[in-house]
């Protein structure tokens, strides 16, 4: 039993990841605190993908003597761009949170829920 | 150089490259002079492949001269050819009109700033719509989607901002879930070339994961009930402009996707046996045509009684997706180009009033069909056409969509159908009422017609709403095409899009 959670070991602590910024994105009322929660639940998806490649015992994917086993690469090149992708997502959900904060004075959910139904 | 064995990469290489150009442009009519005559040079490209198609099968390009499975490959068949057609077309036929409503409602400095972003969503929604990699779609859907953030934000009114952090929000939400999805599958066979993982998939049942990790990524781009809440506001407070190329495109690239992947890569109706997948879907898309129509009703924003009206007509191709056979499906695809049309001339109309009047609510519409009789007439084209009377491109999707329903042996969807169809009748009679039979408010400044350059883009979409309604088998012979090589004539299943 203990093997078997220590041999899928990485998907435990995806998983765990992954809930933890679902959960913080659902849950949290502060837009800054939302963000962050989407950036550790696109997180947890690129440390799914590299740990994926990972081969026991291989090296990195360079041809030298003495080694014959090599990680996949292409996990991780895919996660360099899914890596810039959610930087591009990071910056831009904090500047829009900036924008809100000038034209709403907050940044709290529930205040600007109040402030839009009087709008309405 | 053989210019026409290059037409898949320009065809998103051309709007990609000139998003960066038109940034340094800065100047506002020289970024629009720039971007209209991009839009339309894309467009051309679009016409051609289709053509190409037609002609000579599917056309496999290898990005960079790299072979597929190890390369990135653009695939172009019938299917990708029609919606790249919509697409860009849609994309086209905007420009004109966007001039003069981007100048009313984004602020002057940020004009520019329109441009480049449209010119970059036009790159993403055309790239998920040729790539035949399952990766790169997802690149493409983050293009696309980051830039549509930014065209929502641009709105005057503060609840843009809000709407775009939702959509932003959610969006990222289902594109991370699409990427778990292929994650997975990348596990088990090793490829992300889509026609590679059609052959190489494992047994149905070590699939599930995956496919519902996807299924839900795409769903919430696309939409579909109880996933759409991120749509109403954004297309709502989102400038004019953007809510016609939004509606018209981006949810029906996402239902193409849907299709690709369903159909193409996990065998589709093989595969609606084993996980019942296409019951949920369906239930989905029939709560979804009630609720976003029953919605609408109810909804005094004219923007976003449309935009509920939108939900409802998702319900109406997701039904037809989920329905398994040729009519079915055919509907589905026909409906996604018919909607596109339909939506962008009421949006446009819509557009023109607001221009010309400030209209917000239902009720400001009121006077405007004696003041602005084009602009009200082609509104009332889109009205019929939503609603499916026949003559209109509406009738010609629904009567598939019930041959598909009979043809299944599923005839209380025909109720279902009808009665969507009549609380179409209701917002769309409120709409009209207000605009021919309402009492015109005193002390408005008098209303002129919207100018030339905004009617003709509106009346080509209205007049296509009946010339492909009247000449139906345009669209359709494609579709039924389509749908046909998707699930073969006999429902054997790995028809694969090949």
């Amino acid at each position: 039993m203990t093997a078997e959670i220590f041999s899928t070991f990485n998907y435990w602590m995806v998983i765990m990841l992954m809930m933890t910024g679902f959960y913080v994105v659902i849950a949290q009322g502060n837009l800054v605190k939302k963000i962050f929660g989407l950036n550790i639940f696109q997180v947890s998806v690129f440390l799914f993908y590299i740990s994926m490649g990972k081969v026991a015992g291989g090296t990195a994917p360079i041809l030298a003597d003495g080694y014959s086993v090599y990680s996949n690469p292409l996990p991780h090149v895919l996660i360099l761009t899914a890596i810039v992708v959610g930087v591009a997502t990071m910056a831009l959900g904090l500047a829009l949170v900036i924008r809100i904060k000038a034209a709403y004075g907050t940044i709290e959910e529930d205040e600007i829920e109040k402030l839009e139904e009087k709008e309405q | 150089m053989n210019f026409e064995a290059h037409l898949p990469a320009l065809q998103v290489v051309i709007p990609l490259l000139a998003a960066p150009l038109c940034f340094l442009l800065r100047q506002k009519s020289l970024a629009w002079l720039f971007s209209t005559i991009v839009t339309w040079l894309t467009f051309a490209v679009s016409v051609m492949l289709l053509a190409a198609v037609r002609e000579n099968g599917p056309i496999s390009y290898h990005l960079g001269g790299w072979e597929p499975p190890w390369g990135i490959e653009y695939y172009v068949d019938t299917l990708s050819a029609l919606i790249l057609v919509i697409v860009s077309g849609i994309g086209a036929v905007v420009m004109p009109f966007a001039r003069i409503s981007v100048e009313r409602e984004v602020e002057a400095e940020r004009i520019y700033v329109f441009y480049v972003m449209y010119l970059l969503c036009l790159t993403g929604l055309l790239g998920i719509t040729i790539t035949g990699d399952a990766f790169n779609l997802f690149v493409f859907l983050e293009i696309s989607s980051l830039s549509s953030y930014v065209l929502i934000s641009l709105g005057k009114d503060r609840r843009a901002l809000t709407a775009s952090f939702r959509y932003l929000i959610m969006g990222t939400i289902g594109a991370t879930f699409y990427v778990i999805g292929i994650g997975a599958l990348y596990m088990m066979t090793g490829t992300l070339n889509m026609a590679d993982l059609a052959t190489r998939l494992p047994e149905l049942q070590k699939m599930e994961a995956a496919l519902a990790f996807i299924l839900v990524g795409l769903s919430l781009k696309l939409a579909l009930f109880p996933l759409h809440l991120w749509l109403p506001n954004a297309y709502a407070f989102a400038p004019t402009v953007v809510t016609v190329f939004l509606a018209a495109t981006a949810t029906k690239v996402s239902v193409y996707a849907m299709i690709r992947i369903v159909y193409s890569v996990f065998g589709g109706t093989a595969f609606f046996d084993h996980v019942g997948i296409d019951e949920t879907t369906m239930a989905l898309g029939l709560i979804g045509m009630i609720a976003g129509s029953l919605v609408a009703i109810f909804q005094r924003n004219v923007k976003r009684l449309l935009a509920y009206s939108s939900i409802s007509q998702i319900g109406y191709m997701m039904l037809g997706f989920s329905l398994g056979n040729v009519f079915g499906l055919a509907a589905a695809i026909v409906h996604i180009i018919n909607h596109a049309i339909m939506k962008a001339a009421m949006f446009m109309a819509i557009g023109c009033a607001t221009n010309q009047a400030r209209v917000v609510s239902v009720d400001d519409l009121a006077g405007l069909g004696r003041r602005m009789p084009l602009t009200m007439a082609a509104m009332v084209v889109g009205c019929l056409s939503l609603i499916g009377v026949p003559l209109t491109v509406g009738f010609v999707s629904k009567w598939y969509l019930l041959r598909g329903a009979f043809e299944a042996g599923l005839w209380p969807i025909a109720f279902i159908i009808g009665l969507s169809g009549l609380l179409a009748v209701i917002y769309s009679w409120r709409l009209i009422e207000a605009a021919y039979f309402a009492k015109e408010p005193e002390g408005r400044e008098e209303v002129h017609e919207a100018p030339p350059s905004m009617l003709i883009p509106l009346w080509i979409l209205a007049g296509l709403c009946i010339l492909l309604g009247t000449n139906a088998s345009w669209t359709l012979d494609l579709a039924i095409d389509v749908a046909t090589a998707l699930i073969g004539p006999a429902g054997t299943g790995q028809g694969g899009g090949q």
